[in-house]
């Protein structure tokens, strides 16, 4: 009888989670068994015939060498992007805490980048940095720079990496002002009284309590870089010059959608798919456990 | 080790002075107790001495040397804070060593003070855990080992003890009290509860409002009390305060009663009347009407209302009492046991 006052069987909790997993259904689970069951396929150029061929297109993949060069590509503009975009974010973060006046009126500033989409974001670095009308290419002319990342793909990949970590910093901030404003301020006078100066105090004590943070945010980073910088990337370079910013998840799309090589970019887009879901396994078994320190 | 110095101090958050004209001198190797209600200013004055807040106006002295514009860590001081706060990164040991290391003492050296306040305190076998495998006493101690280690000229003590239990409080308390006179360190301890102001104190400043209300030993507050507020808070339990009229040394109480006073004061005037002062006595003049006895074993509490008035009185009697609801008890007091306090006011009346 207690039995059933406590659990009374109804379909209303099923109905209230319904609408979840049926946008779980259609936007994910759908769409990802569709490009698995894609990356088995190889398509002829004009879409007539498809022949299931296993893991071929997998073994391509491993083979090939402007595959494995976005590999390393995506690889330094992840971690670049990650340890920029933490960098800066921290320590506006650790100077955010001291503002005494118009601190509402700061925090709200260094939000807003987060608002911007990020095809937005990419076309205003895209004016910034045009090398005949752009700001930023007028200035380093005075310092003997010549900017055009039309041309170099040192700078076009310079150019993406400081838009996609600029879109980035306001989400770090944010967590990184959570974190630093959950530390008891009596610790850090604690650590003043011992005799350690502000930026002491900020290695010895502050930056080891906010490690859990930065380890999330390093694998939300990571992630962000990885996946949600297509946006940019095609607006200000479409991977190029040649394809020096082709990272792996645009490369998914030019192998897809431009090169029309459907089955070797499913296989990519799984390949990504695998690499998130690690990435994902690892922030729960790690931050987790760091979170007790 | 030394002696600290409060000159005319002032503190105010914008527009509102929360410390008005603090004046006190402190002697090397003593143990000042300040004590007060919350949102008395105890705190605020301790994080003055401290450096972590600033001074409006007035000076603070440590050692003759003047230390409004010194960062906390350039003053020589070290802090126990009401949460501990330990870092919680960090090992018993490192807790302790921090501020040594700033210092850059040679490695043996801190690892010499350590492990002898460690000693000390009796947390060696602790020395290698994090603070939160530590319980609240334990954390305590650590707290204090890191003021131990750094040997400052003055321990400051901003409540430590008000997050510990009942008996471990007693118990720490009795502690610090030892550890200070054997180290014979300066120190000044906020606290509110009167009883651990008593205890440790060489000498209580008593505060009230962001105003010394009475700054001096234990039994001299107790035995004369500066005012209404001090009589009030110190002593439990609390005195009783009659008005009454007095004249030719004699108090006239509520309802008629007459009680001699040492005093040649005349005129109305607050009567105060600690409760272990009250004897009994058939003849006396304060008749007790009893609301409520409160038996504490070794002696009782009446509390009641004097005959055929409103006013509340509480008197402690030895042994125990059984006496029934509405009887009636009589009592009188030394007159050099009674303490005369201006109404208006509530400063004590010595004439």
């Amino acid at each position: 009888m207690l039995k059933r006052v406590h659990f009374p069987t109804s379909a209303l909790p099923y109905l209230l989670v319904a609408p979840q997993i049926l946008i779980t259904l259609v936007f994910f689970i759908w769409p990802a068994s569709q490009a698995m069951y894609q990356s088995f396929l190889i398509e002829d150029a004009f879409g007539l015939g498809t022949e299931f061929v296993w893991f071929e297109n997998f073994q391509i993949l491993a083979t090939d060498n402007h595959y494995l060069a976005s590999f390393q590509r995506t690889a330094v503009f992840s971690l670049l992007v990650a340890a920029l975009s933490m960098g800066f974010a921290l320590i506006l973060a650790g100077f955010a805490q001291r503002v005494v006046r118009g601190a509402m009126f700061y925090r709200t500033l260094l939000i807003w980048p987060y608002a911007v989409a990020p095809v937005l974001a990419g076309a205003l670095w895209v004016f910034m940095f045009n090398p005949t009308l752009g700001i930023f290419p007028y200035f380093l002319e005075f310092a003997g720079i010549t900017w055009n990342h039309y041309l170099s793909g040192n700078q076009a990949m310079a150019l993406v990496i400081l838009a996609a970590a600029w879109k980035q910093v306001a989400y770090n901030f944010l967590f990184y002002l959570a974190a630093m404003q959950s530390i008891p301020n009596s610790v850090i006078e604690a650590a003043a009284i011992d005799g350690a100066g502000p930026a002491r105090r900020f290695w010895t004590i502050i930056f080891p309590l906010i490690s859990p943070t930065t380890f999330f945010l390093l694998v939300i980073n990571m992630v962000y870089a990885f996946f949600e910088t297509f946006g940019i990337i095609h607006a200000v370079t479409q991977g190029g010059p040649g394809t020096s910013t082709t990272i792996l998840v645009y490369k998914v799309f030019n192998d897809g959608f431009v090169g029309l090589d459907l089955g070797g970019s499913a296989a990519q887009s799984v390949v990504l798919m695998v690499l998130v879901i690690a990435m994902t396994v690892v922030q729960f078994r790690f931050v987790e456990r760091k979170v007790a320190y | 080790m030394a002696d600290i110095q409060l000159k005319d101090l002032v503190k105010s958050y914008g527009p509102t002075e929360v410390l008005h004209h603090i004046e006190g001198d402190i002697k090397d190797g003593e143990f000042i107790v300040i004590v007060g209600p919350s949102g008395c200013g105890k705190s605020t004055l301790l994080r003055m001495v401290a450096g972590l807040e600033t001074v409006t106006s007035g000076e603070i002295a440590i050692g003759g040397r003047r230390v409004n514009e010194l960062e906390p860590s350039a003053r020589d001081i070290a802090m126990v804070f009401q949460n501990y706060a330990l870092y919680p990164h960090m090992s018993v040991r490192q807790n302790m060593a921090y501020g040594l290391k700033i210092r850059k003492l040679p490695k043996d050296e801190i690892n010499r003070r350590v492990e002898e306040a460690a000693e000390i305190l009796e947390i060696k076998q602790y020395l290698d855990r994090k603070p939160r495998q530590l319980s609240g006493g334990q954390r305590q101690r650590v707290a204090m080992g890191r003021a131990i280690v750094r040997d400052p000229q003055v321990f400051l003590f901003d409540e430590p003890l008000s997050n510990l239990d009942a008996k471990l409080r007693v118990q720490m308390r009795l502690e610090i009290r030892k550890l200070q006179q054997r180290l014979g360190v300066t120190s000044i301890y906020v606290t509110h509860d009167q009883v651990e102001a008593m205890t440790l104190g060489d000498r209580l400043m008593v505060l009230n409002g962001g105003y010394v209300e009475q700054f001096g030993t234990p039994i001299e507050l107790y035995d004369r009390p500066a005012s209404m507020f001090v009589a009030g808070f110190i002593g439990s339990p609390a005195m009783n305060f009659l008005p009454t009229e007095i004249s030719a040394g004699h108090a006239t109480l509520p309802g008629g009663g007459l009680l001699p006073v040492a005093s040649s004061y005349s005129g109305a005037a607050t009567l105060g009347l600690r409760p272990e002062h009250l004897n009994e006595d058939e003849n006396g003049p304060i008749a007790i009407e009893i609301d409520m006895l409160e038996q504490l074993g070794a002696n009782t509490l009446i509390h009641g209302r004097l005959h055929g008035t409103g006013h509340s009185i509480t008197a402690s009697v030895p042994g125990h009492a059984n006496d029934g609801i509405g009887s009636i008890r009589r009592f009188s007091a030394a007159a050099e046991l009674t303490h005369l306090f201006d109404t208006g006011s509530g400063k004590r009346l010595d004439i």
